[in-house]
């Protein structure tokens, strides 16, 4: 039977991963199982290494990679000592050149696969699905990733949490880094906004692991564009609207994101009795799709959706096939250009008739 | 003047011609040029819709010059508020909706679209109307088997229903061809 897999997962180094890794593993062994340590990450951290006293550990393979000798875990040696539980640091490690799995997550599958219950420990920035948003929030691309399958297949991802504040006090206490290197980190990576928005991703996937809803969690801003997509679809009372709005709908669900519809109307404007139905059908549809509509009053149209996406903190921007014509777009500009160049960081997507396509020859 | 430089002169007038031609051209229309009077033609229906059915409604609406309306109608559990968003529900609805949709667009048929709610079918239909007017209502019959409204439902359709209603059959032998989801 393949053992059980616990993964405590951190926003950044010296939450008190490896720490927690450890209580745990002295508290099973206290209770009588037998843990064995396969591979502990050397933090030089006296708090840390004074609690892996008394738990063995299964001894490392030592390799040559450059001049350097390398440490890794030697899997084979913790299947054969085949404990009850192994503690395994930094399941995101890449192993040295000539390991048998390059990865430590996979030489972790093969512990577990013997049947050996796992605890392992690892930082939010090496998910891969967040490679990318990791790298612009903190400038930093994070070369060593896991699948996400990995977080989703473990019976249990356990959120080691600490305020952004708290860990740069233990920063500055040195209790992570020398005092030189943390001056440094506390400029870059270390920075409260970053750690806040790091620490609501990691708060949002454990969240989203265990299916718990955070009804309203009040994020800034930085954190909020860390942490979601959010969609909106520009719509103005006619049919074509209809099918904007289903197909940001059908957007927003694979990003996983909010939905909100947008109507600008322009000051004074009345409608007719046709806009008025095509009006009150979108706001139903908006209804039945779970998205919120809104509707702005405003005669310029960028301006006001420049003010709604940032006020929702929008990534993501549907908007039909514009019917300007060419005159308009010389002597005026284009609507998409127009909006591409007031939302710099924002997705802009025109939503075509498909039935417009040449048909395919056969 | 030289020669050259008259035909220069020429060549640049043109060239500026054909330039302020091409600007000031109106793209052609996208958008199926509906009229404001055009005529509603409503289609409801639920999990599929016949091919045939499909057809002959788009032939109804291009003979009328009519916008043809096809509306899929969702059932909201009782155990939900009337105005839960129905996720799971919209994503099997969402495919077919398009897909008539542009069945209908091809055919050169203005569509406009409606995904609608109730506690039954009979109930999201009657919602439907109650807020938008429509000069006529094609729906198609329940054959054995299939989704759609059955008999019962049709029997209050053409009890209830504010305007003129069409019950057309789908095509009774052979391997029904149906617009449904593949989700």
């Amino acid at each position: 039977m393949r053992g059980r897999y616990r993964i405590l997962l951190g926003m950044a180094a010296g939450v008190g991963k490896t720490y927690r890794m450890l209580q745990e593993g002295q508290g099973a062994f206290s209770e009588g199982r037998d843990v064995a340590i396969g591979y502990l990450e050397p933090h030089d951290r006296p708090e840390t290494a004074v609690l892996a006293n008394g738990l063995e550990e299964v001894p490392r393979l030592r390799t040559e990679h450059g001049g350097v000798e390398l440490n890794e875990m030697d899997v084979d040696a913790v299947i054969r000592r085949a404990p009850e539980l192994a503690l395994i640091d930094e399941l995101a490690h890449t192993n040295a050149p000539g390991m048998r799995n390059e990865k430590r997550y996979q030489d972790i599958d093969e512990v577990l696969d013997a049947g050996i219950d796992v605890i392992s420990t690892v930082n939010i920035q090496h998910l891969e699905s967040l490679n990318d948003a990791i790298a612009e929030l903190t400038e930093v691309r994070v070369r060593e990733t896991f699948p996400d399958r990995i977080l989703e297949e473990a019976d249990e991802v356990v959120l080691v949490d600490l305020t952004a504040e708290a860990l740069q006090e233990r920063l500055r206490a040195g209790k992570i880094y020398s005092k030189e290197r943390a001056e440094v980190a506390l400029q870059n990576f270390f920075r409260v906004d970053k750690l806040s928005a790091l620490r609501e991703l990691a708060l949002r996937e454990v969240a989203e692991g265990v299916g718990a809803r955070r009804q309203s969690l009040v994020l800034d801003p930085l954190s909020q564009q860390a942490v979601a997509e959010r969609v909106l679809a520009l719509v103005t009372p006619e049919p074509r609207s209809q099918r904007i709005l289903r197909r940001a709908w059908r957007s927003a669900e694979r990003l996983g994101a909010q939905l909100d519809a947008l109507w600008v109307r322009r000051q004074g404007r009345e409608l007719s009795d046709e806009e008025q139905v095509s009006l009150a059908a979108l706001r139903r549809l908006a209804i039945v799709l779970g998205a919120h509509f809104l509707e702005e009053e405003g005669d310029d149209l960028v301006a006001t959706v420049r003010h709604v996406v940032y006020d929702r903190g929008t990534t993501y921007v549907l908007v039909g096939t514009p019917d300007e014509s060419r005159r308009r777009e010389v002597l005026h500009g284009s609507l998409v250009s127009a909006l591409v160049r007031e939302l710099p960081g924002v997705d802009i997507r025109v939503v075509a008739n498909r039935a417009d396509r040449p048909e395919r020859v056969p | 003047m030289s020669g050259l430089d008259v035909a220069l002169l020429v060549a640049v007038a043109a060239l500026s011609a054909a330039l302020a031609v091409s600007l000031l051209r109106r793209r052609p229309p996208r958008r199926l040029a509906v009229p404001k009077t055009a005529r509603r033609i409503l289609v409801p229906f639920s999990g599929s819709l016949d091919q045939t059915v499909l057809e002959a409604a788009i032939r109804i609406a291009r003979a009328e010059d009519a916008v043809l309306v096809p509306a899929y109608l969702l059932i909201v559990p009782l155990q939900y508020g009337e105005d839960s968003p129905l996720r799971d529900q919209v994503k099997v609805a969402m495919p077919v909706l398009e897909a008539v949709e542009h069945a209908a667009l091809r055919a050169g048929v203005p569509v406009d679209a409606r995904i609608e709610k109730g506690r039954t079918l009979t109930h999201a239909l009657s919602r439907l109307w109650d807020v938008e007017p429509f000069d006529r209502i094609v729906a198609p019959a329940p054959v054995d088997g299939h989704e759609g409204f059955t008999e019962k439902e049709l029997a209050w359709l053409l009890l209830h229903a504010p305007t003129e209603t069409l019950v057309l059959k789908p095509m009774p032998s052979g391997p029904p061809s149906r617009l449904h989801s593949a989700a």
